[in-house]
Formats: structure tokens, C-alpha cells, sequence
């Protein structure tokens, strides 16, 4: 058998376990282009993870009282922890969590838009738990079914903990739109600002056809719905939610369609992601420029656990 | 900026006596006791966890998903399973 077939043997014994419901687990083979579709959905997925924390990191030292700044420290820790869990899981097809560190702190790196707009104000983190996390959700749902096992294991696991995340942003908002007429408003303000950004989180429509890596992750069923899909999904359970606190979505043209059974919206600006995602967001800078300062920072303690490790390998 | 690459560790998980440690995941340390450490934080923050083993990742010997020979089943083993045999469960009757 000529190397072409063989290759051509191995893709097609792939392509029947996918499509048969098996699992592609780590020492398996798979496409090459598998392998680095998933790199780079992972990485940019554990980023994204770890770049999170910073917009809600810095409301802990004012989170108004105490229960709330506990909820609040767990969750951005849950955070940091997602992010050690995916990097963990992208490892296993060969790339190394300290290539992926450097790619993000080199500012290479590409991770979720929403993570660069500000948080101006408490409803923000309520708004984020609320929002952000449930339009996550519904993405990492299907992540979850995923064919590459180590994924999928790794957003059972992150589920799981972030119906937590939406549960406390969703109290702290109910909390605020109970409240005075500020507070109220604070919370619509925060609706207003996060809606877009949070639309786009689902990434560019497909109107004009699957992009290439789309195809392939939906061929090889990394993904199982197309952009779309999961953004509609997110508006026609978010909608309701909004409008039960009394509050407005921010778009004259959200209605209920009859016809569809889904609540039609109005597309954001997509020349916004491309820039945000590219670099150049309202935040992009701030966020970089922390996480290496906390990268910086806290030098001293792998530095202290590696002297450690010599320690031992001394008196050993 | 390899300050990091430690070697990884497999976690263990048990959430209470009598149930089977269960395996939950990866991650790097600089050895053993930190490693325990790094786990409970993981994966012991938040479900209740009684006992915790890490092992050397590459102290695991495993089996190759691309060897399936090595769990072929040459000849019928219906025998060992249960479910293989219907000796009856009520009183024989004897006439």
C-alpha cells in the first residue's frame, strides 16, 4: 500500500469513529489539521479563561459586602482554574502550557473579545455572570459533545462550575433591579454596553458559507452548531430573562417571530470583533499589561518552588 | 520563559471511604507534596473529597488505543458473564 493510501485509509477509519459517536482520545491518529484546529480553539479558549478574570478581578476589594466578595473571589478562582484545566487538555496534542503562556503574554495570542471592555461599574460583574457566562454556557454545552475526549471531559468539568457563575451574576443583577431607581439604571446602562460585545461572543455569522476552519470542526464534530445556531439559542433564552427584570434589550428590532418560534435581533457591528480580537478594543492593553505584571509578580514563588526542587535533588 | 514545564502529575479523586478514587484530570508541579497541593485546589475546592492520589504522569504505564489486538477476545467468553446462564431462580418442581 503506497503511503498516500495509508494516509488515506487512517483518515477515512477517523472519520467513521467520529461519525459513529467514538471518542478521539490522546495517542490516537488524527488529521493534522484536527490536531491544530483544536490547538488553537483550546488555547485560545484557556486564554480567554485566564484573561477573564481580570475584568471581575478588579471589583473584589469593592464587592458590596461580604458573601458577595467571597462569590466573587471563587469565581474569578474557578476562572483561573478553567484556564489550568484547558491548557492542560491542549497539552496532550503535543503543545506545551508554557508556549501557550508565552503566546499570550507576547500579545500573539488571540482570546475573547468580551474580555476587553470595561467594568465601569458593580453591575458590570453582575451583568458578565449573567450575560457572559450563560452565552458561554451554550457554547460550552456543545463543547462538551465535542469528538476530542480530553475537551470534552475538561467542559463537563467547567460547566458544571460556571452555572454557578451565571447563578451569582444573575442574584447580584436581580439584587440591583429590585433596588432604587440608580440602581435600576445601572443595571440597564451595563445592558446596554454588554449586549453587542456579548452577541459577538459566538463569533461572524456564516451567510456567506462555513469558513474553512468552521467546515472542518463541524465535519469533525469539535463543533456540532454553527455560530448562529448558538447565538440564537442565546438570545431566545436570555430575551425573556431580560425583559422579566423589567429591563430593555437594547434593540428597537428585537422581536418574537411567530413563525420561527425564535426572537429576531439585530446582527453587531462584526468590523467591532475584527478590531477588538485583533488588538484593538477599549481594553486590550490594560488586560495584557496586568496579566504580565501578575506573571512578573509572582515570579518569585516558581521561583521558590523550583530552589525547592533543587533542595531536594541535593540531599536526596 | 521555561520557568513552569514542570513535569505533569494524573489526579485521583475520592469522595468519600468506600467509594473508588476516580480520575479527574492533570496538572504540573514541581514534585509530590505540591502537587497535592495544586490538586486540592483544582479539584477539591468546592466537592467534598476525602482522599487524594497524584502519580508521575510518566510513571503510568498504559495500554496503546492503536494496539486493539491486545484486548481481542479470540474465543466466545460468554461464560464469565452472569447473565450467560439461566438456572432457574424459583423452587425445581420434582414430578
Amino acid at each position: 500500500m503506497s503511503a498516500e493510501k495509508a494516509n488515506d485509509q487512517k483518515l477515512a477509519d477517523f472519520e467513521a469513529k467520529i461519525n459513529g459517536g467514538e471518542k478521539i482520545e490522546p495517542g490516537d491518529w488524527m488529521p493534522d489539521e484536527y490536531r491544530k484546529n483544536l490547538i488553537r480553539m483550546m488555547s485560545q479558549h484557556a486564554h480567554s479563561e485566564i484573561v477573564g478574570q481580570l475584568p471581575e478581578g478588579k471589583w473584589i476589594p469593592y464587592a458590596p459586602g461580604f458573601r458577595r466578595k467571597l462569590t466573587l473571589v471563587a469565581k474569578v478562582q474557578d476562572e483561573a482554574g478553567h484556564g489550568q484545566l484547558l491548557y492542560s487538555a491542549a497539552e496532550t496534542l503535543g503543545v506545551t502550557r508554557e508556549q501557550m503562556l508565552d503566546e499570550l503574554l507576547s500579545g500573539k495570542a488571540k482570546y475573547a473579545n468580551v474580555f476587553n471592555y470595561p467594568t465601569p461599574t458593580w453591575a458590570d460583574v453582575g451583568v458578565i455572570g449573567w450575560l457572559v457566562d450563560t452565552a458561554a454556557v451554550i457554547n460550552q454545552t456543545m463543547l462538551a459533545q465535542s469528538s476530542y475526549g480530553p475537551y470534552a471531559r475538561a467542559m463537563k468539568r467547567i460547566c458544571y462550575e460556571e452555572s454557578f457563575h451565571i447563578k451569582q451574576g444573575y442574584d447580584a443583577v436581580v439584587a440591583l433591579a429590585k433596588g432604587t431607581p440608580e440602581q435600576q439604571s445601572m443595571v440597564q446602562d451595563s445592558i446596554n454596553r454588554w449586549w453587542y460585545p456579548t452577541l459577538m461572543m459566538s463569533g461572524p455569522p456564516e451567510s456567506k458559507g462555513l469558513s474553512v476552519h468552521s467546515q472542518l470542526a463541524m465535519r469533525w464534530k469539535i463543533k456540532t452548531k454553527t455560530n448562529e445556531q448558538v447565538r440564537q439559542e442565546f438570545v431566545d433564552h436570555i430575551v425573556p430573562q431580560i425583559r422579566a427584570l423589567g429591563m430593555d434589550v437594547p434593540d428597537k428590532a428585537c422581536r418574537y417571530d411567530e413563525k420561527t418560534g425564535h426572537w429576531h435581533y439585530t446582527q453587531p457591528d462584526w468590523e467591532e470583533l475584527k478590531r477588538v480580537v485583533n488588538g484593538d478594543g477599549p481594553c486590550n492593553k490594560e488586560r495584557l499589561e496586568m496579566r504580565r505584571r501578575a506573571h512578573d509578580e509572582g515570579r518569585w514563588v516558581r521561583e521558590a518552588l523550583a530552589a525547592k526542587q533543587r533542595a531536594k535533588e541535593v540531599t536526596a | 520563559m521555561t520557568d513552569t514545564q514542570w513535569e505533569t502529575y494524573e489526579v485521583f479523586h475520592q469522595s468519600k471511604k468506600g467509594d473508588p478514587h476516580m480520575y479527574v484530570g492533570s496538572l504540573h508541579a514541581p514534585d509530590p507534596e505540591m502537587a497535592l497541593q495544586m490538586a486540592r485546589d483544582q479539584f477539591a475546592r468546592r466537592l467534598k473529597c476525602v482522599s487524594l492520589w497524584v502519580v508521575r504522569t510518566k510513571d503510568i504505564t498504559a495500554t496503546d488505543y492503536q494496539n486493539d489486538d491486545f484486548f481481542a477476545q479470540t474465543t466466545d467468553k460468554s461464560y464469565r458473564d452472569p447473565k450467560a446462564f439461566d438456572a432457574p431462580t424459583k423452587e425445581l418442581s420434582h414430578e
